[in-house]
């Protein structure tokens, strides 16, 4: 981590309950763990809400189908940390044992429902480009996205706009296999909050 | 998600408005990528732009010209949040087109 401030600059009681999650979870506290728990009331709390309501929130959209575009977001963002993060918390989610990461890979020929792969490339391209046209739209709508799938997408686009950035900008470091199927099982069972 | 305009704009009334560490003004720079000046002006647009390229030296040049770990924490905070708030509005005004509504 960057910035010794979200290391070491936390609260007593914050840094006993780090010292509990390492008991318990037999792993080191992650990094986003400790920027959201840094001065929460500056980022983490107002942040997680945001977060909580576009992921767990009611939606067309599966939770393993929002926390794909998470992890299309990260990758586009060159984000390690989200990338790994977020695919494995999709793989839990559609527990169909069917491998993620190839899709992002290939997302124009992998085997997915239309409107979730124009969905995936219409994110790819705002991540990306920072911008999409009304005609980007348009193929989106046409492949069968509905206008509420679209603007449900785009939130979760948002939130991994600025986590993504965050987790580079300072720096995360990249947990262990365990450690992110721990994380995982972790979000997919409690959400964001 | 309905609630997510609402949760959204306390997010970033929080960040620009509320107390903190850096002056309000340059928070709302930082949110702008628009305004700051120096390194740390560098690295908020490193943030918005790119943040993967984002390296400890840049952490290091904004902390030697004067900033402070914590201003440093809420200007990126705030280059992130302001960033992707633009990607997001740039992306509902291309649905709207799309939709025929204004």
């Amino acid at each position: 981590m960057r910035l010794r401030v979200l290391d070491k600059g936390h609260r007593l009681r914050t840094k006993a309950l780090f010292a509990l999650i390492r008991a318990v979870s037999r792993q080191p506290v992650l990094d986003v763990v400790k920027l959201v728990t840094y001065r929460a009331d500056f980022y983490g709390t107002p942040m997680a809400k945001v977060t909580h309501e576009t992921m767990r929130g009611p939606s067309p959209w599966s939770v393993a189908d929002r926390e794909l575009m998470a992890a299309c977001v990260a990758q586009t963002n060159q984000c390690e940390f989200c990338t790994k993060t977020h695919i494995a918390v999709a793989q839990q989610a559609y527990a169909d044992g069917k491998p993620l990461a190839p899709i992002l890979q290939n997302l124009d020929t992998a085997a997915v429902p239309e409107p979730l792969r124009a969905t995936l490339l219409m994110l790819r391209k705002l991540t990306r480009d920072h911008a999409v046209s009304a005609d980007d739209m348009r193929a989106v709508l046409a492949a069968g996205a509905t206008r509420r799938q679209i603007e449900d997408a785009l939130a979760v686009c948002f939130s991994f706009n600025v986590i993504t950035r965050l987790a580079d900008a300072f720096g995360f470091a990249i947990p262990s296999p365990e450690g992110f199927e721990a994380g995982a099982k972790f979000l997919l069972s409690r959400g964001y909050r | 998600m309905a609630d997510f305009t609402q949760r959204r704009e306390a997010l970033v009334k929080r960040i620009l408005e509320g107390a903190g560490k850096a002056p309000s003004s340059d928070r709302r720079s930082a949110f702008d990528n628009r305004g700051l000046t120096g390194p740390a002006a560098s690295l908020v647009d490193k943030v918005a732009k790119n943040a993967w390229k984002v390296t400890g030296a840049d952490i290091d040049a904004a902390r030697t010209a004067g900033q402070s770990e914590d201003q440093l924490f809420e200007l990126i905070v705030c280059g992130a949040v302001g960033q992707a708030g633009r990607q997001y509005d740039a992306a509902l005004a291309a649905l709207n087109a799309a939709a025929g509504k204004t």
